[in-house]
């Protein structure tokens, strides 16, 4: 890839890495990422990714910008109240980085379009608030054999894990169903500490850019799980579920489901 | 060795750091092992700079010489990919 002298100057810090150089820049450039989300989450993922770089970033949300999205949603501010996340995503993230091509796409994610929308896609990162999208992406991802990077946050406490298909487990072997609708309280009812999806999202980047680039050592395998009011940090091993319905060996989910509404949609 | 023709060489003059490393790293990155990379410079801090950077990555400094009132040349051998 040759630079351009702005791009040189751009990537300075990053071609200086020798796990990086030019020519880990120049894959970051030629990578495809899907964000699910462009809210607590999606917002930093998206805005480190297009600083680092990333050559396609794909948003999808549905919902527009609110004065309450503003304590985490870095994307976003008073300039884009009432415009759709992803646009006003796109905005910003196009603002900080030219290079960047950042497809917005203002709508919900079913069963129905995931498969096509995440095909020409690298790697998928999950940002949403809710168990039905988190199950049916992580579901999509398998059958798609697409990496993941999935993140949650509520009140002090986060989890990211990386789901490499076919080389480790997949989110149902964590937590086999979603919890019933109402038993699990959402961000909306519980509160969340506006800085800690900054802190999940950035876990959430460089787990993407460690897979772009093939160096070090990801999550696999593994949950990690931060504690803000403790500053703990946590990684928990996560053996492979055998009898797993999605991934084990004799499985019994073969096709993608939306699960009831009822959960957060905030 | 050093005294052969280099295989390949960069001009960069009227750079600063960091970007006289990294350009000089960008070079490298594009030749193959046991080729000889020649930098002319002028930025002094890089005459120093550049020899150790390039040590800390694998590479083998062949030569660091003042050419005049102004420049240096280096001959810098790539060893590591």
């Amino acid at each position: 890839m040759d630079f351009t002298d702005d791009q040189l100057m751009r990537y300075s810090r990053h071609i200086l890495l020798p796990e990086v150089g030019g020519k880990g820049q120049a894959r970051i450039a030629q990578a495809k990422v899907f964000i699910v989300g462009a809210g607590g989450l999606g917002c930093p993922v998206g805005y480190y990714l297009a600083a680092a770089g990333v050559g396609t970033i794909a948003l999808i949300d549905n919902d527009t910008v609110e004065m309450s999205n503003l304590q985490r949603q870095i994307a976003h501010s008073m300039q884009t109240i009432g415009m759709p996340k992803v646009e006003s995503a796109k905005k910003t993230f196009e603002a900080l980085n030219p290079d960047v091509n950042v497809v917005a796409i203002q709508k919900r994610i079913s069963k129905d379009n995931i498969l096509d929308l995440i095909r020409d896609y690298d790697i998928v990162v999950d940002g949403s608030d809710n168990f039905p999208t988190r199950y049916l992406v992580n579901d999509a991802c398998f059958m798609a054999r697409k990496p993941l990077v999935s993140g949650a946050i509520l009140r002090f406490e986060g989890q990211v894990t990386t789901i490499v298909p076919g080389e480790g487990p997949c989110y149902r072997c964590l937590f086999e169903e979603p919890p019933p609708p109402g038993l699990v309280p959402s961000c909306q009812e519980a509160g969340v500490l506006g800085v800690l999806p900054g802190v999940i999202g950035g876990l959430q980047a460089t787990e993407v850019l460690k897979l772009v680039l093939g160096k070090g050592e990801v999550l696999k395998g593994e949950l990690l799980i931060y504690n803000a009011l403790k500053t703990s940090f946590r990684k928990v091993k996560v053996p492979k579920n055998p009898f797993c319905a999605l991934c084990g060996e004799s499985p019994t989910i073969t096709e993608l489901t939306d699960y009831e509404q009822g959960y957060c949609s905030m | 060795m050093a005294g052969d023709a280099p295989d390949r060489q960069i001009n960069i003059k009227g750079l600063v750091c960091p970007y006289t490393f990294v350009k000089a790293k960008l070079a490298m990155e594009a030749m193959e092992i046991g080729q000889v990379l020649e930098i002319l410079l002028d930025y002094e801090e890089a005459s120093r700079s550049i020899p150790k950077s390039m040590e800390d990555h694998g590479q083998k400094v062949l030569k660091v010489e003042k050419v005049n009132d102004t420049d240096w040349v280096l001959l810098v051998r790539k060893d590591k990919d």
